[in-house]
């Protein structure tokens, strides 16, 4: 019973006053961001990372936890209601949510989308502490060897993941890469590409970059396209509770996204992005006959991707807890925010910080439970939201991330860096270079090299080393696997028709 | 030769030369080798892997017909150097002027790049993130952000 026991612990933890106002505050600002378009939780953590030195650990990590599968919620009020995906793993939501609102069943849609988000978060949560404790035995068997190849195995999985082309996306990881490369070497201790500025010694933040390239490069991006006009469907909302035949309809979808989403989850590269697509694919083969048909208004297609997206934030957890290897980018900001408050992350976090690691994991349930109440009952205030101008919206948002910034380090040498960045974010935009790999490759790239010169240094300079242990073999061949498979023409093609529902 | 796909081209080159760069930044520092890696020596295989990776692209871009050319379409130049320059005026401002002055002034800034400009949009915008981002930080968080330009506090 030691899951009970451990989770006693998570309980008693996430239930004090202070978390539990922190996991609220966490919900209400995901759900916030997730409502408005063009603002999304990468962004918003980055902006908070600042704001956590004054905070505790614990509640600092269950507030930004809470930004995360918070957004998801939020992301599809916006997607069934406007037609814009307030969030980028509701794009599928918006297919047939919005088709459900202009037949007026915009309860309905929200009603399955909340209550099937509800599920999915109760159950990934569970799944978080059943699988949490193997893994980390596992993890404790790595070497340095082992810890790279898995890497390069997250880096695959993100790019075959990715959206548009894949080369392409294998040279942002790259590129990424060789950002994380201007730093202080940490074996020899030569500063490298710093050109003598004395900020560029430490390293560039991967707040600057995470702020220039998705917050000001996405503003610069909307601000470029005329405004478009937005049917909003307010007043429409009534009837919150969906008939017998949604629930009936609805009900196996729920869980053949929930399952989808706890799987995508956890490998590298995924998330709530991959999930939700991959479920909407999913709905539209299994669902032969649908009593709506897709892409006119079929609840499936609105329960399953919204399970799976908010199942995919859950479990996404459980690389950054258990090995501290982030598979996306806002785990990876969760990693930085675990080592501005001095805890390295790694499978040591659950023994060295039980308090910390079982009180985050109960407050996601506990955050998944304030969120169905934000969202359903509550719903009116997020839908006054949608009514407000986009020329309102973006000086705050510039303010904010101007602001979060400047107090990274109290320099203005980091917003000059983000200026830059934010050109360099809308050159992405227009080449179509997918900016979310090189912000991963960024991160990973200092672990990278120093995993990678250690196993070198082990084994005497031989690469061999990493075909010879099994573990690293295993995790390099599936790598190799990964990229012969989306090669493949049938699978190729499949690819990217996959990703072309959203257009 | 003709480009086929204008997008891939520019992405290629951009890759080719920033690949190259950096391979060619990292022979300053020492190789090592493999047995005792130096700080120069996963900065330059990653160089040279970008530059042929973008050496690929480029390829593909002279050589794969792609539809309509792949176009970059037209700039946004206004949002983006209004944007990008009100970003770093701030950098610059804020520890000289202070919030009080530097906010009211980046979001005149940042305002104008967008299609519509009001005054009056424009200065309940000011009032009210100014005052809540000094509730929010300077009052809540408690950061160490000037709040009155340093030639009045002296």
């Amino acid at each position: 019973m030691d899951l009970l026991n451990n989770l006693g612990i998570g309980f008693h933890t996430a239930l004090t006053l202070q978390n539990l106002l922190y996991a609220f505050f966490g919900a209400v600002l995901g759900t916030l961001i997730g409502v408005l378009p063009g603002l999304g939780p990468v962004a918003t953590i980055a902006m908070l990372l600042p704001s956590i030195y004054t905070l505790d650990a614990t509640p600092a990590l269950i507030m930004l936890a809470g930004i995360y599968y918070g957004a998801q919620y939020g992301g599809s009020t916006t997607a069934i209601l406007i037609n814009v995906p307030g969030e980028s793993s509701s794009v599928v939501t918006a297919i047939d949510g919005y088709q459900m609102a202009r037949r007026g069943r915009a309860g309905a849609a929200l009603a399955a989308a909340g209550l099937g988000s509800f599920f999915a978060g109760c159950v990934g949560t569970i799944i978080i502490a059943a699988f949490a404790p193997p893994l980390t035995e596992l993890a404790f068997k790595f070497g340095s060897a082992e810890y790279f190849s898995l890497m390069v195995l997250g880096l695959v999985g993100a790019v075959v993941l990715a959206s548009g082309s894949l080369i392409k996306a294998i040279a942002m990881i790259v590129l990424g890469l060789l950002l994380g490369q201007v730093n202080t070497d940490v074996i020899t201790g030569t500063a490298r590409f710093s050109f003598d500025i004395p900020e560029l010694t430490d390293g560039i933040g991967f707040v600057v970059i995470a702020m220039g390239v998705f917050g000001f490069g996405e503003i610069i991006a909307n601000l470029g396209q005329p405004e478009e006009h937005r049917e909003v469907f307010t007043k429409e909302v009534k009837g919150l509770w969906p008939t017998k035949e949604d629930f009936k309809e609805a009900w196996p979808s729920v869980l053949r996204g929930t399952a989808l989403g706890s799987i995508l989850g956890v490998l590298p590269g995924g998330g709530a992005l991959l999930a939700s697509f991959a479920s909407y694919t999913l709905e539209k083969k299994v669902v032969r006959n649908p009593r709506v048909p897709f892409g006119k208004g079929a609840i499936q297609g609105v329960a399953g991707p919204e399970s799976a997206n908010n199942a995919g934030a859950q479990t996404s957890f459980i690389p950054m807890l258990t090995l501290g290897i982030p598979p996306n980018a806002v785990m990876a900001l969760m990693v930085g925010a675990m080592t501005i408050k001095g805890i390295q992350p790694g499978p040591q976090v659950m023994t060295s910080n039980p308090e910390l690691f079982w009180g985050l994991i109960a407050s996601m349930w506990i955050g998944n439970l304030m969120l169905i109440v934000l969202n359903l009952p509550l719903i009116g205030i997020w839908i006054k939201l949608l009514t407000v101008p986009y020329r309102f919206l973006f000086p705050a948002i510039v303010v904010f991330c101007c602001i979060g910034t400047y107090s990274l380090n109290n320099n203005s040498f980091d917003v000059y860096l983000t200026a830059a960045f934010a050109l360099l974010g809308y050159v992405f935009y227009k080449l179509s270079c997918e900016p979310a790999p090189l912000l991963l490759g960024f991160i990973l790239g200092p672990m990278m090299e120093e995993n990678l010169r250690r196993a070198l240094l082990l084994a005497r300079g031989d690469w061999m080393t990493f075909l010879n242990r099994p573990l690293s073999a295993g995790l390099l061949i599936a790598a190799a696997l990964m990229i012969v498979v989306v090669m493949l023409p049938s699978i190729k093609n499949k690819r990217e028709e996959a990703f072309k529902e959203e257009g | 030769m003709k480009i086929k796909s204008q997008r891939d081209f520019w992405s290629g080159l951009m890759f080719l030369v920033v690949g190259v760069v950096f391979a060619w930044g990292a022979t300053e520092y020492s190789f090592g080798n493999s047995a005792r890696p130096g700080p120069g020596y996963f900065p330059f295989g990653l160089g040279i892997l970008l530059a042929l990776l973008g050496g690929l692209v480029l390829f593909k871009a002279l050589t794969l017909e792609s539809e309509g050319g792949d176009p970059i379409g037209d700039i946004a130049w206004r949002p983006l150097l209004i944007i990008a320059g009100a970003v770093a005026f701030f950098g610059f401002a804020l520890p000289r002027l202070g919030l009080a002055c530097t906010l009211p002034i980046l979001i005149t800034l940042s305002a104008l790049a967008g299609d519509e400009f009001h005054w009056r949009d424009v200065l309940i915008s000011s009032v009210v993130l100014t005052v809540g981002s000094w509730a929010l930080f300077i009052l809540g968080l408690k950061l160490t952000i000037p709040l009155w330009p340093i030639y009045i506090t002296g």
